[in-house]
């Protein structure tokens, strides 16, 4: 092979520049970062089960999107048998009462950017 | 193929099918069904008389559009290109362009008349619009669905009684206090009048007609004989607009 040195050392740059944001987040703490929203409630139990609205939320809200307004709909039986009012601001953000600390925290983590709020209204936190 | 594999894989497949029917029973949806919640409620169909011997009696009173104005966040834009409109009064003659003649009453002639979205019995800015974000409910009220709108305005150029307006900017910074009841909209979105459907289904009546403390607004179901509007209209001339378009709007005026 003609030029070794100059590969390898060529490759060794470039791995280095590549690894270099995963080592930079690996050794100040960065990596292991998990966002912390404040559920802002002491209620045991969302309109469905816990794990299901931590991964399913948007679908749940999509659904809930399309019966109100497509079919006029505007209660929402769950699954433990309790009736809910589709709203999200009466309803969602009455218990997740602070809007930056619960939907946004996790959002900005995830790099997502519901566009809820563009049109619906939710309670500003005195003080910010 | 054989004979013989060609029977084994129409068995094979055939007995496939025959399990889907039961596949319910094996998983479990994800959140519970919507489509068993609807409620067939039976078909009403919303309709409203302006009564103009009544409504403009006491002068440039506009008790109805600001309760509209309230209670559904519409924006306050001075700039009547970007202006949002749901309800709103205009002059008779512009109103009902085909009735106004040269000699006619003068008073008339100038009376300013309330106008909103007449919801249409064969609504053409239904048709128009690519996405569906507008369409007609079974009660009649013609929707919007601005989660859906791309703010073409096809609806726009259709609607003969330019009854819908364009969100050219942000509206929020242009709405005095927000009503948390309502969403508001946002830019680049269609909007119009929808007959106060968020209030219909609580079983309140639409809040220009209880703004109305004169009574120049009835409002109600046709379908149902002993309704308000039912009588008015059996026994009163009664005009639409642009009658002849064949759009057959469900708001009347009498004279």
């Amino acid at each position: 092979m003609y030029d070794r040195g100059k590969i390898i050392t060529g490759i060794i740059i470039f791995l280095v520049l590549l690894f270099i944001p995963f080592l930079y987040n690996f050794i100040t703490g960065k990596a292991t970062y998990v966002p912390e929203p404040v559920i802002g409630t002491s209620e045991k139990e969302c309109v469905e089960s816990k794990v299901f609205m931590r991964t399913d939320h948007m679908k749940l809200l999509d659904e809930w999107k399309e019966t109100v307004v497509r079919h006029g709909v505007r209660n929402y039986k769950a699954r433990n048998g309790k009736t809910y009012t589709i709203d999200i601001t009466g309803t969602c953000m009455e218990c997740h009462t602070d809007k930056e600390k619960f939907c946004d925290r996790c959002h900005n983590y995830a790099g997502v950017e519901p566009k809820c709020w563009n049109c619906h209204v939710y309670k500003k936190v005195a003080g910010r | 193929m054989k004979r013989r594999d060609f029977l084994k894989l129409a068995i094979l497949t055939l007995s496939g099918i025959s399990i889907k029917p039961f596949a319910h029973l094996f998983t479990k949806p994800a959140f519970a069904d919507i489509s068993i919640q609807r409620t067939n409620k039976g078909l009403p169909r919303w309709a409203m008389v302006v009564n103009l011997s009544i409504c403009g009696k006491k002068d440039g009173c506009t008790d109805c559009i600001d309760a509209c104005n309230r209670i559904h966040n519409i924006p306050r834009i001075t700039n009547p290109k970007h202006a949002v409109k749901w309800i709103w009064n205009a002059p008779f003659d512009r109103v009902f362009r085909e009735q106004s003649f040269d000699n006619m009453n003068e008073g008339l002639r100038k009376k300013s008349v309330l106008v909103l979205c007449n919801h249409c019995e064969n609504p053409p800015c239904v048709s128009v619009c690519p996405t569906k974000a507008t369409w007609k409910r079974e009660d009649g009220i013609v929707m919007m669905d601005y989660h859906r709108c791309i703010g073409c305005r096809y609806c726009i150029a259709a609607c003969p009684y330019g009854a819908r307006s364009f969100n050219w900017k942000d509206p929020r910074p242009y709405i005095k206090e927000i009503d948390k009841g309502f969403p508001t909209r946002t830019q680049g979105v269609v909007e119009k009048c929808n007959f106060c459907e968020e209030r219909i289904a609580k079983n309140l009546l639409p809040a220009c007609v209880e703004a109305c403390r004169e009574g120049g607004l009835i409002f109600g179901d046709v379908n149902k004989e002993d309704s308000e509007v039912r009588k008015i209209l059996s026994t009163r001339l009664s005009i639409r607009r642009k009658p002849h378009l064949g759009t057959e709007p469900k708001v009347y005026y009498i004279l």
